[in-house]
Parts: structure tokens; C-alpha cells; sequence
């Protein structure tokens, strides 16, 4: 018979995360860890408890503690200026990124912050690109006191050197939508209006109120022509003026020819003019237009270095005490306290402390770099063992990593370089147009003279370089799209056509085809008892070295024993007094006071308890999950290289994965990287695919740049296009969809020549009725949006099946 | 049939005040975000005002909290 044994609660009433170690108890409730319980006191007292019956433990966990004294540049006056971006008398209006922001309760509990603190009047949350716009006053309550205050609750805002470089101004959008209206609203009218017309009740109309109708129509259109229409006239005159004939350009060729006869038939009364056809297509091709810029809005492709760096540092002054100044004012010579977990903000000299320093999104280095007193530590890095002083020898601006934001990759838009295939095939269908336009001319001119000027315009209206137009923006819509739902996130849609033309792939190694933070490690030795296993976990613990980390996450816990007499012994080990036994964890030469022959991948941690040895765990990265079978299916179409910054310890693995034709190279630095890319581009087109900073210039450089993320609010900038870790299997399946762009837009293009050849049967006669006009505009460009959205659906299937 | 001409003028002029409301209500920013007020309108309503009371004697025994707290 089995006892009844009451199961201890095993997920925290906060975060959810399941209780391993301690469990911190207050009422009924359970939590992780303080962090975690803190949070839930504050949330309780200021009767927020709401927060917890929206969503089952919506918070974040909490163990890792938002450092004393970590908001405290807030105090800066210049630094309040720039972020704030809103004054009056007596309130300040400011926005927080948030990006821990995930759920419905994030929203409700945000929203309610003047609950905690008084001096908020107003927060309101902008979900989508995880922002909270504060309204406080800044007599009762500080810039920095409302930091602290969302950093209590567990949404520490994420503030960097880029809010208050850059100012982001989103008015564009709501222009376009506006146009839209307008063009919408008159379009529909001047078609309800151009009915009678239509039906040819000539007989039965007052011809006061068909002159009244006309002139209504004329009144109508003019918002769309001088409004709606006028980025067309806008771009087509600036690419005339750069001697570049785009697409806008006989778009806006056509708009003008529809309008002037138009106004030319209703004031000489000679007819009704094609007014509706004109307000029509306007309205269609903005539509398209807004489709096909709907980027996903989550992501910010404008970022540069800034965003990674913090805004504020602390600064030692002559006197011993900390002043925290704004990272662009740091100057040469100044002494600075770097903490755990910060980002080193300027290329320094060590002084104090021991420095631990973790290059992986700079330089693709794997391991933390251990520097000694004296040594230079570069820009970009993160420190992970504890406070240090540095004396900064260059700024911010000069350092040896913003010097690469600096090379002419990144000054040029790859956009405007490389020009769409839309542009060639519009330019072709122009020169077609015209002859038509000059045969029907001549032909006229020599029969019945008085036909030419009707024909020719005619012809003008009816052949629609506007169909091409909305072939590419709804193809491009319909497929930004679909790739945002498989993971792959675009900036705007000419890469798509670039995506389509690459034959080269470049791939970063570290954190791009192995996973970023994860590790595998096995133990090799004689089997580890549970008393063994305990002693190595607390040893391990001690430390925040990754390979302890990840000595801590294998080993099962069970309990916490003391450590005395803890070393820590750079570069060699760590060693210490576990109840009472000496253990001894690092490499060989620590712990057995041999070298290690063993020439083996990955990275060893040998460990002996009371001098003997016990066996030693070996750690190795892990590698993305399906990398084997899409590198097999890549293999085939494209050329592959790999590019690291990290060491060749992992050759032979990633041989036996590419193949011995794929070209490697390690230890590159990210100069090196940019001028292989360019090397290739010589006679190839190069996708690279990168994640950290070290790879920045590389996907600058490089035709499409895609960046890795496994989380999508910290990303290399500098690229085209962000993948999402999980979908790196898809890579192959995304690039051959995007190869099929181009055969959407031909095929919906060739339909449109089929509406544009009747038309223009009826516009060579000229007899070209505008009810005929009417009616082939509105029948081609919507069964345009139909085939191109069919097309790119259906080819998106496949994308669907090879979904894991 | 000229009735005709009251009518058209009528109907367009109070469409026309529908396009102005339209251009209005997008200028003024209301549909930049177009996802969180679908989540906003789902939150119940405020605390009933004995309940409120509660609260500001609440936020006043807080107060002094916070002065020992170290935050």
C-alpha cells in the first residue's frame, strides 16, 4: 500500500519557472526565489493582484538582482533632455523599451504603474514594439525613481547609446493611410457619379445635370490627382532627373495624360473624361504600396553600434567617489567602474579587479577572455566576474569596434545600389507603349486625322504600366508576409529579390551554426557518486565561469554544501574545501600537474576529490538542430564557406557536416571578414549569415546579410533580414521561395498584357469608351491581387510541409 | 429630376464630414497601434469606490514603507 505523500508545489506563484532549490513560502503561496517573492510583495501591497488572475504567472523570473545604483545617469540633466521627448509645465512625457514584455498581464500591471508610484499620472503601452510611453510629473517623482520603479516590478527598461542619437519619426505611415482615404472616397464617388454615363441614359438626363455630374467628378478628382497621386509624379521626376527612368515614371506619365484629357473633354463638354479610371488605379497602386511596406514591427532594422552600448558609466573621480557621466562624454584618461554583467563602453587599460571578459557577440570567441592588470580591454565586451576599474585610453567614438561602423560598407543603402528587375521590365513596357502610341499616331494621321489625338491618348490611358506596379507590390506584400510567419524577417522587399539571385553562402560559426549560451557536456571517468556530484556542484558554483555554469546545469541538485578556502586561479582552475575534502576543478595541468594529450574538440574541466582523480567533463558546443540536413540540401545549389572568429578547434567536426569543398576560416577579426566578403563578390552574389557585432561589417558588405537571433530583441544590426534561431533548418525552403518572386511577377504581368491587348484593340480605334475603361481597370488590378496573393500562398505551402 | 442636384450636394457634403473625421482620427494617431487597445478593452473596470478607499489608506500605510525600504 502506497502512503499518501503530499507533493510539494513545484512552479513559483510568480514566474512559473519550477522550484528546484529553495522554496520561499509567504502565505499559501510559493516562490522561487526572493527576486521573485519581492516582486509579488510590491504587486500585492498596492492591490495589483490582478495581475496574477489575468494570466497564470506572468512574471519574469527574478534571481538575477537589478544592481543598486544601476539608473543612477538618470540624475544627468543633458542625459533627461535627450530621452525625454516631451515638455510642459509640469509633466514629462518619456518611453522605455521593455522588452520583457510578453503577455496581456504585462500590459494591465503596466498600465497601472501610478498605483506604485504617485508621481506617474499616465503609462500606456505600445505592445507590438514593446514600449511604454510615461507621462509623470517631474515634481513628485524622477526620470530615474520611474526607472527604478519598472525595474522593481521586473521590467527593467532596456535604455542604450541609441535612444538619444537617433530620432525615430513614424509620421509616414499615417500620410499614406490618408492618401488612401482620400483616394478611396473619391474614387467611389466619381464612379457612383459616372453611372448614368456608364448606361448611356443620354436621353432620358437633363443635360444640365449630366454637365453637373461631369464637373462633380472633375472637383472629386482633384485631391487624388494633386494629393494621392503625387508621390508617383515626386519619384518618377526625381529618377528622370537622375537620367533613370523608374517605374513610377510612366505611372505617373499616365495619371497625367488620363487627367488632362479628362479636364480637356468635361470643360470643352465633348465628353465625360476617365476620371474614375484614374482614381481608381491611384487608389490601388496605394494600396499596394502600403501592403508591401508593412514591415514586421517588432523589429528595428535602423540600429547601429549604439543600441548594444549603455548610455551612462560610472566615472571615478580625483576624490575617490563615483560620478555617473553619459558614455559619450568619457575622455581619455578617466577611471571607470565597470560591474558584472556591464558592457565595457571604451577600449581600456585594467587596473583593479579580476576581469572575465565575454567577446562573443563582438568577436565570435566562444570562451570568456580572462585579462590580467595592465592589459588593453577592447569596446564591446561584457564583464562576468565581478567589478573592475579601467582607465580609458580611447572614446567612445574612437574605439577599435565603432572604427568598423565607420568603412564605406556602411555608408551606402543596398537598395538604391542595386536596382529591382521591376525598373528593366517597366522601362521595356514604356518603349513598347510608345510605339504602339506613335503606330496608332501615324496610322490615324494618314486615314482620318481627327482620330490621332484621341487614339493616342486613348492608348496612353488604357495600357496600364500600373498593373506591373501592383504585380510587385502585392507579390512583395503577400510574401513579407509569409516569411514573417516562418521566421524570417525582412527589412524591406528588395531583398527578397536579392535573397533570389544569391549563389553564395557565407556562414559565421559561433552563435550562428552552433546554439548561442548552450553547451553539451558529458562526463567521462568512473561513474560520480552522489555525494561526488554534490561536492564538484558546489565547488562549481562558486564561480561564473560558462564551463562551471555548465558543470552546475548537468550535475542534479540536491543540496548546498559550505566551501572553504575558495581559489580561483586564472586560466588553471578552481579549488576548495567541500566538507572538509579538497576538491580540484580546471585543466589537466591544474589537477594532475600533467598536460593533457588528449587532442580532442571541445573543452575539458579535469576534477579530483582529496587528490585523486576522478574523470574529467567535456564540453562541447552544440550545433543547431537539423544543421546536417540543410547544409545536405545547401550543399547542392550554392558554394558554402564558413568565417570565424573563434578557433579551428571544431574543423574536423564541421568538415564531415560540409563537405571538403566548403572553405574555412578561423580566427578571422571582422575587418578580415568584410574583405573576404568583398573578395567574393567579385563574380559571385554572397549571403552572409551572421549574428554578433564581429559580423557587422560582413553583412554590411555582402549582397543580403541575415542575422541569427534567438531572440528577437537583441540582434546584430547592420543586416537585411533577422532568421529566428528555430527556423535555421528552413534556410533552404525560404531561399528557394524566394527564388519564385520573380516567376509571380512574370506571370501576373503576362496577365495583365492580356487586359491591356483588349483595351488597346478598342484604344487604336479610337473609340475608346470610358465605361470600357472603367471596367477593365477595376476587373485587371483585382484579378491581379488575386493571382499574385494565390501564387505566393500557394508556393508558401511548401514552406509549411517542411515545417518540424 | 432636378431634385437631383439637393440631393447629390447633400449627401456629398455629409460624406465629405465623414472624410474629414477619417483624416482626423488618423492624424491624431489613434491607429499607430492598432494591436494593444484589442488587449486594453478586455481589463475589467476599476476598483468600486469603497474599495478605492481602502486602497488610498492602503497607499498611505505604504508610504511610510517606502521611506524604510531601501530601494
Amino acid at each position: 500500500m502506497s502512503l499518501v505523500v503530499k507533493e510539494p508545489v513545484t512552479a513559483c506563484f510568480h514566474c512559473g519557472e519550477t522550484i528546484t532549490s529553495d522554496d520561499i513560502v509567504a502565505g499559501d503561496k510559493h516562490f522561487c526565489c526572493t527576486g521573485c517573492k519581492t516582486v509579488y510583495d510590491i504587486i500585492n501591497k498596492n492591490q495589483l493582484c490582478e495581475y496574477y488572475e489575468i494570466g497564470a504567472a506572468p512574471g519574469i523570473n527574478q534571481r538575477t538582482k537589478v544592481r543598486e545604483g544601476k539608473f543612477d545617469f538618470l540624475d544627468d540633466a543633458q542625459i533627461i533632455d535627450k530621452l525625454v521627448h516631451f515638455k510642459d509645465s509640469t509633466h514629462f512625457h518619456v518611453r522605455f523599451y521593455l522588452p520583457q514584455m510578453h503577455c496581456s498581464s504585462c500590459i494591465w500591471i503596466l498600465e497601472h504603474l501610478h498605483r506604485i508610484d504617485p508621481g506617474i499620472t499616465k503609462s500606456q503601452v505600445d505592445f507590438i514594439k514593446k514600449e511604454i510611453t510615461v507621462i509623470y510629473n517631474f515634481n513628485a517623482t524622477s526620470l530615474k525613481q520611474v526607472a527604478k520603479t519598472l525595474a522593481l516590478i521586473g521590467y527593467e527598461p532596456h535604455i542604450s547609446l541609441n535612444d538619444v542619437s537617433s530620432t525615430k519619426v513614424k509620421k509616414y505611415d499615417r500620410e499614406r493611410i490618408v492618401k488612401i482615404g482620400i483616394a478611396g472616397f473619391c474614387f467611389g464617388n466619381i464612379m457612383m457619379l459616372s453611372f448614368p454615363e456608364y448606361f448611356s441614359l443620354e436621353k432620358l438626363e437633363d443635360p444640365a445635370l449630366k454637365h453637373w455630374f461631369n464637373y462633380l467628378n472633375l472637383v472629386l478628382s482633384l485631391p487624388v490627382f494633386f494629393y494621392s497621386a503625387s508621390e508617383f509624379f515626386i519619384s518618377g521626376y526625381k529618377g528622370l532627373k537622375q537620367g533613370f527612368l523608374n517605374i513610377d515614371a510612366p505611372i505617373a506619365l499616365a495619371v497625367l495624360i488620363t487627367f488632362g484629357r479628362s479636364v480637356y473633354e468635361i470643360i470643352g463638354g465633348s465628353g465625360a473624361g476617365y476620371l474614375d479610371s484614374m482614381s481608381g488605379i491611384v487608389f490601388f497602386m496605394l494600396i499596394g504600396r502600403y501592403f508591401q511596406n508593412r514591415t514586421y514591427q517588432s523589429i528595428s532594422f535602423d540600429r547601429d553600434y549604439t543600441s548594444y552600448f549603455p548610455l551612462g558609466v560610472s566615472v571615478i573621480n580625483a576624490d575617490g567617489t563615483e560620478m555617473q557621466t553619459s558614455v559619450s562624454n568619457i575622455k581619455k584618461g578617466d577611471r571607470i567602474r565597470i560591474h558584472n554583467d556591464e558592457i565595457i563602453p571604451a577600449d581600456a587599460i585594467l587596473f583593479i579587479g579580476k576581469a572575465t571578459i565575454d567577446y562573443s557577440f563582438v568577436t565570435g570567441e566562444s570562451l570568456p577572455v580572462e585579462k590580467t592588470i595592465g592589459e588593453i580591454i577592447y569596446a564591446g565586451g561584457r564583464q562576468t566576474s565581478g567589478a573592475i576599474e579601467l582607465e580609458v585610453i580611447k572614446e567612445v567614438s574612437q574605439s577599435y569596434l565603432t572604427q568598423l561602423w565607420n568603412n564605406e560598407a556602411f555608408k551606402t543603402k543596398k537598395e538604391e545600389v542595386k536596382v529591382s528587375f521591376i525598373h528593366r521590365v517597366s522601362r521595356y513596357f514604356t518603349y513598347a507603349l510608345f510605339t504602339v502610341a506613335l503606330a496608332a499616331a501615324c496610322y490615324w494621321l494618314l486615314h482620318d486625322p481627327s482620330k490621332a489625338w484621341n487614339a493616342v491618348t486613348s492608348v496612353l490611358i488604357v495600357a496600364c504600366p500600373c498593373a506591373l506596379l501592383l504585380s510587385a507590390t502585392f507579390t512583395n506584400g503577400n510574401m513579407i508576409r509569409i516569411l514573417n510567419k516562418y521566421g524570417l524577417y525582412i527589412k524591406n522587399a528588395s531583398v527578397i529579390e536579392r535573397l533570389g539571385d544569391i549563389d553564395t553562402i557565407v556562414f559565421d560559426k559561433t552563435g550562428t551554426i552552433t546554439e548561442q549560451g548552450r553547451s553539451e557536456i558529458h562526463f567521462e571517468g568512473q561513474p560520480l557518486t552522489d555525494e561526488h556530484s554534490q561536492l564538484l556542484r558546489s565547488l562549481a558554483s562558486q564561480s561564473n565561469h560558462p564551463l562551471s555554469k555548465s558543470i552546475v546545469s548537468c550535475l542534479p541538485f540536491q543540496r548546498s554544501l559550505p566551501v572553504k578556502s575558495y581559489q580561483d586561479l586564472k586560466g588553471q582552475g578552481t579549488s576548495g574545501l567541500v566538507s572538509g575534502r579538497v576538491v580540484k576543478m580546471g585543466s589537466a595541468e591544474f589537477v594532475l600537474g600533467q598536460q593533457s594529450s588528449d587532442s580532442r574538440s571541445g573543452s575539458r574541466v579535469y576534477v579530483s576529490i582529496d587528490s585523486e582523480f576522478k574523470g574529467c567533463f567535456i564540453i562541447n558546443n552544440t550545433y543547431r538542430k537539423g544543421l546536417q540536413e540543410s547544409i545536405a540540401g545547401l550543399k547542392d545549389k550554392f558554394s558554402l564557406n564558413i568565417l570565424s572568429g573563434d578557433n579551428d578547434s571544431e574543423a574536423p567536426y564541421l568538415a564531415t557536416v560540409f563537405g571538403n569543398t566548403t572553405g574555412m576560416l578561423f580566427n578571422r577579426k571582422p575587418e578580415d571578414k568584410l574583405s573576404y566578403i568583398q573578395q567574393l563578390q567579385s563574380n559571385h552574389k554572397v549571403l552572409m549569415i551572421g549574428d554578433g557585432l564581429n559580423d557587422a561589417g560582413a553583412l554590411m558588405q555582402s549582397d543580403v546579410g541575415i542575422a541569427i537571433s534567438d531572440d528577437t530583441n537583441n540582434f546584430s544590426p547592420a543586416c537585411d533580414a533577422v532568421l529566428a534561431g528555430e527556423r535555421f533548418s528552413l534556410l533552404n525552403e525560404l531561399l528557394a521561395y524566394c527564388r519564385k518572386e520573380k516567376v509571380i511577377i512574370y506571370s501576373s504581368f503576362a496577365l495583365s498584357v492580356l487586359y491591356n491587348a483588349i483595351g488597346l484593340y478598342f484604344a487604336v480605334q479610337g473609340s475608346l469608351q470610358p465605361v470600357i475603361a472603367a471596367i477593365l481597370m477595376p476587373v485587371s488590378s483585382i484579378s491581379i491581387v488575386l493571382l499574385t496573393t494565390g501564387m505566393s500562398s500557394l508556393f508558401g505551402l511548401r514552406l509549411k510541409k517542411q515545417k518540424t | 429630376m432636378s431634385v437631383l442636384f439637393i440631393l447629390i450636394s447633400a449627401s456629398l457634403i455629409i460624406a465629405t464630414g465623414f472624410l474629414i473625421a477619417f483624416i482626423w482620427s488618423v492624424r491624431s494617431g489613434q491607429y499607430d497601434d492598432d494591436y494593444t487597445p484589442s488587449v486594453r478593452m478586455l481589463f475589467d473596470d476599476e476598483l468600486t469606490p469603497d474599495k478605492t478607499e481602502t486602497t488610498n489608506s492602503n497607499k498611505d500605510q505604504k508610504d511610510t514603507d517606502y521611506g524604510t525600504r531601501k530601494i
